[in-house]
């Protein structure tokens, strides 16, 4: 257990509001203050609402058939997913972020960790008021920033601070015991539905009295995950990012370069592997992404010109086959590689996950096979995942391959426009 | 977004308990005790051109991919996460060079000063046209006499969206008799 770190040491959770709602708003200022919903791709569910939509009580991930009368009453502005959109927006505000800390951890599509350390954790306070003022100003995305000495607590700050004022900082003191004390166990990070369960059935109902319990006992109904939670809300750091739980609806894989890559195969390679083993978790969480975001840069602080690009893919079909997306991100590095640059970072965002079979899909799921290419990979994946459980992670690995079309269109009517990633698609601005 | 009325007094929420968040003046510049990596204020990305400076004896092998292509996007943009095209439609700022079609950078982590161009969001759309301070009031100007100016002082639903810094504009070729 990591009690090393500096006990003045924070963590923020910087986490958008309504992430894709506020981007479809971004360009058009007729739809401030009016209820605001996003369809997953082939416009089954709903997978974000503005406030205005969530007071009209439209739920999240209802299919879209079941909500259609309430969405003509009240007028509300239905877009499909436009992950080009979200992606180049999510990155511009990881790097707001990263113009004024030096370590962003990209959490989820539309969150961050920041860790706070030394200089920056004794100025705290200003530094979320800055984070949360100029992501607003410069990307026009809202934010919540929560701080805490602890991911977990972090996470709980950023929730309160999502219904209050912008920013919330959860420390020891009474302040604290009453924000646990409002949060229910359900809602913690980690706590899924068999836990809250568990944990109810021992008058376990809130964050307070979760953090108060007894540790044998919590460690006996929860395991080692839930010991870890408990000591978080303590205020004892025990998660990092590999331990992490998953975000429910995107997964994030990327990681600096030890050495600057120039070279467009090992790029590709990276991410490759990246598709991999999001692929992995993907089936192990049991769930599909609809698409991916593939993104590299080059470092911010060295001596050439900075390049930071990202490429959205949307999946032809929602898949869990790592060789689906290997294909995706070999189309998306093929969009946005520049030779010539010397690249630190490479990464992926799988987003629009969801249980296979939970969508309503389109006919064409009816009477063809899985995968992009008609090709049934589910067996393959399993013989994959079975190997390199067996045999160590990357025992079994594809050799990464070139790039392929789609073969039919995803259902999209509704689609905003490319605002930011296509030439004949800008914002108009009347003059 | 910058409230019109107020562009050097911005509206700030509250947002720390009590105590803590009275030590942060609203127009207090954002330096923090030096421990922060980039100015704040212009917030650029800047990337030097020519790195080593003309030496005699071999060149550093490492300086191998200094000389480059210029990139007009390098010229264009300044801040990266801040800066959105978007295209003109109309021609109210027509004497300011700004034409039907045009394509417009704007930077919204820069804040409007007086006389600059903006893109503003008034009344639900998007609408370019000069900011001007001008006896108290706010105002937004255009560049072409057929068209009024719009007083916004007091209007609740206009903003500044991003401060224009270029119109690019694409040169088509004389109609007749050349020359």
């Amino acid at each position: 257990m990591p009690f090393t770190s500096s006990p003045r040491a924070l963590w923020a959770l910087v986490d958008c509001n309504n992430f894709f709602a506020s981007c479809e708003r971004l360009f058009r200022p007729d739809l401030v203050g009016k209820p605001v919903v996003v369809l997953s791709n082939n416009d089954g569910c709903i997978v974000a609402r503005s406030n205005e939509a969530k007071i009209l009580g439209i739920g999240m991930g209802e299919p879209e058939f079941k909500v259609r009368e309430l969405l003509l009453m009240h007028e509300v502005a239905v877009f499909s997913s436009n992950y080009a959109l979200y992606g180049d927006i999510a990155s511009r505000v990881m790097r707001t972020l990263e113009s004024i800390v030096p370590e962003v951890e990209q959490y989820s599509i539309d969150e961050a960790f920041v860790p706070l350390r030394g200089a920056l954790a004794a100025n705290a306070g200003e530094i979320a008021d800055e984070m949360w003022q100029r992501v607003r100003r410069w990307t026009g995305i809202g934010v919540a920033v929560g701080l805490g000495t602890t991911r977990t607590l972090a996470k709980i700050a950023s929730e309160k601070a999502k219904k209050g004022s912008g920013v919330c900082l959860l420390d020891a003191g009474p302040e604290a015991d009453e924000i646990l004390e409002t949060t229910p166990v359900g809602d913690i990070w980690g706590i899924g539905r068999k836990s809250d369960l568990k944990l109810r059935s021992y008058d376990i109902y809130t964050a307070r009295q979760l953090r108060d319990a007894d540790g044998a006992l919590v460690g006996k109904l929860l395991g080692i995950a839930g010991t870890h939670t408990a000591l978080e809300l303590r205020g004892i750091p025990c998660l990092d990012a590999a331990n992490a739980p998953l975000p429910r609806r995107s997964m994030v894989s990327s990681r600096s370069f030890g050495e600057k890559v120039r070279d467009k195969q090992y790029l590709a390679e990276a991410l490759a592997m990246h598709a991999s083993l999001a692929g992995e978790r993907l089936r192990k969480e049991k769930l599909e992404a609809g698409g991916l975001t593939v993104h590299i840069r080059t470092s911010r602080h060295g001596v050439e010109a900075f390049y930071d690009e990202t490429a959205s893919v949307t999946l032809g079909r929602p898949t869990s086959s790592s060789r689906d997306l290997i294909h995706a991100t070999a189309r998306g590095l093929e969009e946005i590689f520049r030779p010539g640059h010397a690249y630190a970072k490479a990464g992926i965002i799988l987003y629009d996950l969801a249980p296979p079979g939970s969508r309503p899909g389109n006919m064409l799921d009816l009477v063809k096979p899985k995968s992009a290419d008609g090709r049934n990979d589910s067996k393959l994946m399993r013989a994959l995942d079975a190997v390199n459980k067996r045999f160590g992670r990357g025992m079994l690995r594809f050799a990464a391959e070139g790039k392929r079309e789609a073969p039919w269109r995803v259902k999209s009517d509704r689609r905003s426009p490319g605002a930011t990633t296509a030439w004949d698609e800008l914002p108009v601005v009347k003059c | 977004m910058h409230p019109i009325v107020c562009p050097k007094n911005e509206v700030r929420r509250c947002t720390l308990p009590a105590g803590r968040s009275q030590a942060m003046s609203a127009t207090k510049a954002f330096p923090v005790a030096g421990a922060l990596p980039v100015d704040p204020d212009s917030g650029r990305e800047t990337a030097p051109l020519f790195l080593s400076p003309a030496q005699a004896g071999f060149p550093s092998p490492a300086d191998d991919y200094v000389d480059r292509k210029l990139d007009l996007h390098e010229h264009l943009v300044r801040n990266s996460a801040s800066t959105f095209f978007l295209r003109a439609s109309g021609d109210s700022m027509t004497q300011a060079g700004i034409r039907d079609g045009d394509l417009l950078v704007a930077d919204r982590s820069l804040r409007p000063v007086n006389g600059c161009v903006v893109i503003a969001s008034v009344g639900g759309e998007l609408t370019i046209k000069y900011f001007v301070q001008r006896s108290g009031r706010a105002l937004l100007v255009p560049a072409n006499r057929a068209y009024p100016e719009l007083d916004v002082t007091e209007r609740e639903d206009a903003l500044i969206w991003g401060v224009v810094t270029h119109a690019v504009h694409k040169l088509a070729p004389c109609p007749v008799g050349t020359g």
